[in-house]
C-alpha cells in the first residue's frame, strides 16, 4: 500500500481530517482546492489516485472527471467521488462518467480507508473496480 | 218520376264516380302520369265553381225577377278575365312564387307576415262563407223535395237530407283535401271531381235550354217572339245597381276564398290561365246562354206563383222529362257540392293555418312547424276545420229554416269577402300599402257590412228585426242599417257596398300613408309588386324531368353520394322506373324535404326542394326560417366555440399552475439539496475528527487540540446555517417584529465592525470610515442593521482578493433618505453572477472554503426591505460596492 493521492476538495477542514487519516494509512496526500486549477493539478502532480469532491468552486467535479477520463494519460486513473448531496442520481452519474468509487459525506474513516484500499487493490491487479 | 230513394241512390252512386275519379287522378297524380290533369281545360273547368247552385237555378229566378240583371254577376269575371287578365296573372304568379295556401295567406304575406291580417280574413271568410254553403245545402234540399213531391216545398226530410249532404261533403272534402301537407297544397284529386262536375253543370243546364228553345218552341226565332211579348221583358233598368252589382260579381271572383283556391292555389302552369282568360268567359256566357228562355218557359208554363228559382228544374219535370230532370239535379248537385267542397277545403286551410296552427303553438310552445308532429297538428286541425265550415253551414241551414232570404246571401256574401279587394289590389300594385292601412281598411268595411247588411239578413232570416236594428243603437238612427248616415236606403246591397268599401278603401290608404312599413313588408311589397323581377314562371312539375336531375345533384350534396341514390332508387322502383331516378312527384318530395330536413333544417330543406322543382323564388319568409336555422346552428355552435375555448382557456392555467409547481418543486428540490449540502460539509470534518479522536491511536495533543477545536467551529458553523435559515424563512414569509428606536449611525456601523473583527489592527481587511458624515440619528432596528453590515464586511473579508484589503465605508445623506456604500479594492464580482448574488446559496467562486452558506446577502436584502429600505450592489470599475438605503422616516435632533 502507498503511492500519491491528490485530494481534490475546497473545505479546508475536510481536506485536513482526509489528508491526516489517508497519511497515517502510508498515503503521500497532496491538497486541492480550487475546481479550475485541479486538472492542471492532477497532470503536473500525476497521482496515483484522486479523491474528488462534485461541489467545487471554478469547475464542478462531474466536469473535471469528464476531462480526467477524456485525457489520455488519466483514462485509467482511480477517481473517489465525495458528494455531499447524496442523492441516488448524484451517485448514478458519478459511475456513468467513470468514477471508481463513491462516497457521500459525512463518511467514516474506516469506509474512506477501504475504498481507497480498494481502489489501489484494483489498481495494482490493472482490473478496475 | 224518380222515387225519392231512387233518387238518393242516383246521388250515392254520382258521389261514388266522383269519388273514382278523385282517387284515380291522386294516383295517377302520385306517378306522375296525369297528363290530362295538367291541361288547361281541367283548370278552366275548375273555375266552374264560380257558378254555384245559386246560379244555376237562382240565375233563372233572378230572371224572372230583374231580368237580365242575372247577367251581371257573369259579366263581372268576364270583364276581369279580358281586362284585368294582367291581375290575374301577377296573383297567380305571386302565389306560385311565394307558395301562397290562400287568400288570407296572400293577405298575410303582403304585409309582413302578420298573423293578425290572416286571422281577420280567415274571420271574414268564415263568416261571409258560412250562409253561402247554407244556400247550398237549401238548393238541394229543394232539389230534393222537388223530385220527392212532385214540386211542392218543403220535403219532410229536408233537415235529414241536408245533414246527410253536409256530412257527405266532409268526408269528400276531408279525404281528397287532407290527404297529406303537400309541397304545393295542390289537389289533384279534388280538381278531377270539381272539373266532372263542371261538364255535368254545364250539360245539363245546356240541354234543358235546348229542349226548351227547339223542345218545347220552335226554334230560336219562336223563342225570341215568345220573350218579347214575356213580362221578364217588362223589368225596369236600373243602371246603378247594374254597375254595382258588375263590380262586386268581380270583386268576388278575386277575392273569394275558394275562387283563390283553384285560380291561384291549384294552377299547376301560367300558361293555363291563357286559356282560361277566354275559356272561362265562354264557360259562363254558354251557362248563362238559356236563362232567359228558361225564365220564359217556366212563367209560361207555371206562371208568376209558382218558385222561378226551381223553373230549371221544373220544367222538364212538368213536360215529363224526367231523365232531363234527371240530370238538371245532378247538375244542381254539382254546383253545390263542387261550391262547398272547394269552399271547405279553401276555408280550413285559412283556418287551421292562420288560427288553429297559430295558437296552438303559442299554447304549447312549439318551435318548429315543420316537424312531423306539427304536420299532424295541421292536418288534424284542417280535418276539424273542414267539420266545422260545414257544420257551421249546416247550422246556418236551420237556423233560416230555408226561408227565402237566403236567397240575397249570395250577393251579401260577395260584399263581405269584397272587402279584401283594397287591401289586396293595393298590395299588388303599390308599394307603399302597408299592414296597417290593410287592417284599418279590411276591419273597418267588415264591420260596417257585418252591421248594414249581414246582422239584418240573420235577423230577418231568423223572422225578428229588434229594434236596435230598425232605430239604431241608442236611439241613433244615423246608425240604423235601415238608414245609415241617415239616408233612406232603397237599396240596402248598394248602400252598403258604397260605404264599406268606400271607408274601407279611404282607410286603407289614409292608414298606408300615414304608417311606416316595417322591413319585412318592405321587402314583400318589392316581392309582390315587381314580382316578375324576381321569378320564373311555372309551367307545370310534371313536366319538368330535368328538375329530378338537379335534385339528385343537390341531395347528393346534403346526403352524401350513397344514402341519396339509395334513396332515389328505392322511389324510382316504387314508381316502376328504370334508371334510378324517380319522377318528383309530391310524395317523393316530402320524403326527400324529410331527409334533407334531417341535415339542413326542415325551412333550408323546403326552400331547396321548391326551388328546384316548384320553380319559385324562395320567399322572404323562407329566407328568414333558413336564417333562423342558420342563427341557431351558428348560436350553437358560437356556444361550443366559447365552451371549447374556455377549456382551453382552464387547461392553459392548469398548465400553467402545473408549472408553477413544478417550478417551486424543483425550486425546494435544490434547495433541500442546498442544505443537504450545507450541513454535511460541516458534519463530514465533524464525524472524521471526532472519529480520530475517539480511535485515540497515537495522535499528539497538539494535534488532539486542533481536531477538537475544528470540531467545535464546525458545531458553531452548524448553528449558525441553522439560525440563518430560520432568520431568511422568518424575514420571507412570517411576522417579523422590528425593534425599532433611535439610534445613531455611527454607533451601529462601529459594532459591526467590532462583531467582524475587523477593528484596526485587527485582520487583514481595514476598514476606512468618516465618522463625520456617520453623525446621523436614526430610527430604525439597531440590531438588524448590524447584522446587515457585518455581512457586508465579513463578506469583504472572505473575499477581497487584494493584495491588501480596504473597505471604504460612505455615507449620502438625501432628502428623505440616507445611503451606506460598502466599497472594497478588490477584483469585483463578474458581470455573469451579479444577478445571482442575493440568491439563496449563492456563493462566489473565489470563495475559499468560506465559511458562509450563502444566505448571508439573501438575508440582508430581505431585512433592508423590511427596514423600509434596500441593498444593492453597484458595479463599478473596481471592487465590489453595495449600497444600503435607508428611510429617514423620523428624524430627531440628537
Amino acid at each position: 500500500m502507498g503511492g500519491r493521492i491528490l485530494l481534490i476538495e475546497d473545505e479546508g477542514n475536510i481536506r485536513e481530517a482526509i489528508g491526516f487519516i489517508l497519511s497515517r494509512a502510508g498515503w503521500e496526500v497532496q491538497g486541492h482546492g480550487n475546481g479550475a486549477t485541479a486538472i492542471e493539478a492532477v497532470t503536473r502532480t500525476k497521482p496515483d489516485m484522486v479523491i474528488l469532491d462534485i461541489m467545487l468552486p471554478g469547475l464542478s467535479g462531474f466536469e473535471i472527471l469528464r476531462a480526467l477520463r477524456d485525457g489520455a494519460e488519466t483514462a485509467q486513473l482511480p477517481v473517489l467521488m465525495l458528494t455531499a448531496k447524496g442523492q441516488a442520481r448524484d451517485q448514478e452519474a458519478a459511475f456513468e462518467m467513470g468514477a471508481d468509487a463513491y462516497l457521500t459525506k459525512p463518511f467514516s474513516n474506516a469506509d474512506l480507508l477501504a475504498t481507497v484500499a480498494r481502489l489501489a487493490q484494483a489498481r495494482a491487479t490493472g482490473d478496475r473496480a | 218520376m224518380l222515387s225519392f230513394d231512387g233518387l238518393v241512390a242516383v246521388c250515392v252512386l254520382y258521389v261514388l264516380i266522383l269519388f273514382a275519379v278523385a282517387f284515380i287522378a291522386e294516383k295517377r297524380a302520385a306517378e306522375g302520369k296525369a297528363r290530362w290533369l295538367n291541361s288547361p281545360i281541367t283548370y278552366t273547368l275548375s273555375l266552374s265553381i264560380y257558378t254555384t247552385a245559386w246560379t244555376f237555378y237562382g240565375a233563372v229566378g233572378s230572371a224572372v225577377r230583374n231580368g237580365l240583371e242575372f247577367l251581371t254577376i257573369y259579366l263581372g269575371p268576364t270583364l276581369v278575365f279580358i281586362g284585368w287578365f294582367w291581375l290575374l296573372r301577377k296573383m297567380v304568379r305571386i302565389g306560385r312564387a311565394q307558395r301562397i295556401t290562400s287568400i288570407a295567406d296572400m293577405i298575410s304575406s303582403r304585409y309582413g307576415k302578420s298573423g293578425g291580417v290572416a286571422a281577420l280574413v280567415t274571420l271574414l271568410s268564415v263568416i261571409g262563407a258560412t250562409p253561402y254553403i247554407a244556400l247550398q245545402l237549401q238548393s238541394v234540399t229543394l232539389s230534393f223535395s222537388v223530385f220527392a213531391d212532385g214540386g211542392a216545398l218543403g220535403a219532410p226530410d229536408a233537415d235529414q237530407t241536408a245533414i246527410w249532404v253536409a256530412a257527405g261533403l266532409a268526408l269528400f272534402t276531408i279525404v281528397f283535401g287532407t290527404r297529406s301537407l303537400d309541397v304545393n297544397e295542390r289537389h289533384p284529386g279534388l280538381v278531377s271531381a270539381i272539373a266532372l262536375e263542371a261538364i255535368v253543370k254545364l250539360a245539363a243546364i245546356l240541354a234543358v235550354g235546348v229542349f226548351v228553345v227547339w223542345g218545347v218552341a220552335d226554334g230560336p226565332a219562336d223563342m225570341l217572339a215568345r220573350i218579347e211579348v214575356s213580362p221578364i221583358n217588362n223589368t225596369a233598368w236600373n243602371g246603378a245597381r247594374w254597375l254595382g252589382l258588375t263590380v262586386l260579381a268581380g270583386a268576388a271572383i278575386l277575392c273569394l276564398p275558394r275562387m283563390f283556391q283553384v285560380l291561384v292555389v291549384e294552377n299547376t302552369d301560367e300558361r293555363h290561365l291563357a286559356t282560361a282568360g277566354w275559356a272561362f268567359p265562354l264557360y259562363l256566357l254558354l251557362i248563362s246562354l238559356f236563362v232567359v228562355p228558361i225564365a220564359v218557359i217556366g212563367l209560361e208554363m207555371f206562371g208568376s206563383d209558382a218558385n222561378p228559382d226551381l223553373f230549371v228544374l221544373t220544367v222538364p219535370l212538368g213536360l215529363g222529362q224526367d231523365g232531363l230532370a234527371l240530370l238538371v239535379f245532378l247538375g244542381g248537385f254539382s254546383a253545390a257540392t263542387s261550391m262547398v267542397i272547394v269552399a271547405a277545403l279553401a276555408l280550413s286551410t285559412m283556418l287551421s293555418n292562420h288560427i288553429i296552427v297559430p295558437f296552438w303553438l303559442r299554447l304549447t310552445r312549439h318551435d318548429d312547424p315543420m316537424s312531423g308532429d306539427m304536420r299532424r297538428v295541421a292536418l288534424t286541425a284542417r280535418r276539424l276545420s273542414i267539420a266545422g265550415v260545414l257544420f257551421l253551414g249546416y247550422g246556418y241551414y236551420r237556423l233560416s229554416g230555408g226561408a227565402d232570404a237566403l236567397a240575397d246571401i249570395g250577393l251579401i256574401a260577395f260584399l263581405g269577402v269584397a272587402q279584401i279587394l283594397p287591401a289586396l289590389l293595393g298590395g299588388i300594385l303599390w308599394r307603399g300599402a302597408t299592414r296597417v292601412g290593410a287592417a284599418l281598411g279590411i276591419g273597418a268595411g267588415f264591420l260596417i257590412w257585418l252591421w248594414l247588411l249581414l246582422i239584418p239578413n240573420i235577423a230577418e232570416t231568423g223572422g225578428m228585426m229588434p229594434a236596435i236594428l230598425s232605430d239604431g243603437p241608442f236611439g241613433l238612427t244615423w246608425l240604423s242599417p235601415a238608414t245609415p248616415l241617415g239616408l233612406q236606403a232603397t237599396d240596402p246591397l248598394l248602400t252598403a257596398m258604397v260605404l264599406s268599401l268606400g271607408v274601407n278603401t279611404l282607410l286603407f290608404i289614409l292608414g298606408s300613408l300615414m304608417s311606416f312599413p316595417s322591413p319585412l313588408e318592405r321587402l314583400q311589397g318589392a316581392q309582390f309588386v315587381n314580382v316578375y323581377d324576381h321569378s320564373q314562371p311555372l309551367y307545370g312539375w310534371q313536366g319538368a324531368t330535368g328538375a329530378a336531375d338537379d335534385l339528385l345533384v343537390m341531395a347528393q350534396r346534403i346526403l352524401g353520394a350513397g344514402r341519396a341514390g339509395r334513396l332515389f332508387e328505392t322511389a324510382a322502383e316504387a314508381q316502376g322506373r328504370t334508371g334510378g331516378v324517380p319522377e318528383p312527384t309530391p310524395d317523393f318530395l316530402e320524403r326527400l324535404e324529410r331527409e334533407l330536413a334531417g341535415s339542413v333544417g326542415a325551412a333550408t330543406a323546403h326552400a331547396m326542394v321548391a326551388q328546384i322543382v316548384g320553380g319559385a323564388s324562395v320567399s322572404v319568409r323562407d329566407l328568414l326560417a333558413v336564417a333562423d336555422e342558420t342563427a341557431q346552428i351558428m348560436e350553437y355552435s358560437i356556444q361550443l366555440e366559447t365552451k371549447s375555448e374556455e377549456l382551453a382557456q382552464a387547461a392553459a392555467r392548469l398548465q400553467e399552475a402545473n408549472a408553477k409547481l413544478t417550478a417551486l418543486s424543483r425550486q425546494k428540490d435544490a434547495f433541500l439539496s442546498q442544505i443537504s449540502h450545507e450541513l454535511r460539509t460541516p458534519m463530514t470534518s465533524i464525524r472524521a475528527f471526532s472519529e480520530l479522536l475517539m480511535q485515540d491511536e497515537g495522535i499528539d495533543d497538539a494535534a488532539r487540540a486542533r481536531f477538537s477545536r475544528i470540531i467545535h467551529d464546525e458545531t458553531l458553523r452548524l448553528t449558525r446555517l441553522l439560525d440563518d435559515l430560520l432568520d431568511l424563512s422568518v424575514l420571507e414569509h412570517g411576522r417579523v417584529t422590528l425593534h425599532e428606536g433611535e439610534t445613531a449611525l455611527s454607533d451601529v456601523l462601529e459594532r459591526a465592525v467590532r462583531i467582524a473583527g475587523a477593528q484596526d489592527g485587527e485582520g487583514r481587511l481595514k476598514i476606512i470610515r468618516d465618522h463625520d458624515s456617520e453623525a446621523v440619528t436614526l430610527w430604525t432596528d439597531a440590531d438588524r442593521l448590524t447584522q446587515v453590515f457585518i455581512n457586508l464586511i465579513s463578506n469583504a473579508q472572505k473575499y477581497c482578493d487584494a493584495a491588501h484589503p480596504e473597505m471604504v465605508v460612505s455615507v449620502r445623506q438625501m432628502p428623505g433618505r440616507i445611503q451606506v456604500d460598502f466599497a472594497d479594492n478588490g477584483s469585483g464580482i463578474p458581470t455573469r453572477q451579479q444577478a445571482l448574488i442575493f440568491e439563496k446559496f449563492a456563493r462566489a467562486d473565489t470563495a475559499r472554503g468560506a465559511p458562509g452558506a450563502g444566505l448571508g446577502l439573501a438575508i440582508s436584502r430581505e431585512i433592508m426591505i423590511r427596514l423600509g429600505g434596500g441593498l444593492s450592489y453597484v458595479p463599478s470599475e473596481q471592487g465590489t460596492r453595495f449600497r444600503v438605503r435607508l428611510p429617514l422616516r423620523v428624524r430627531r435632533a440628537a
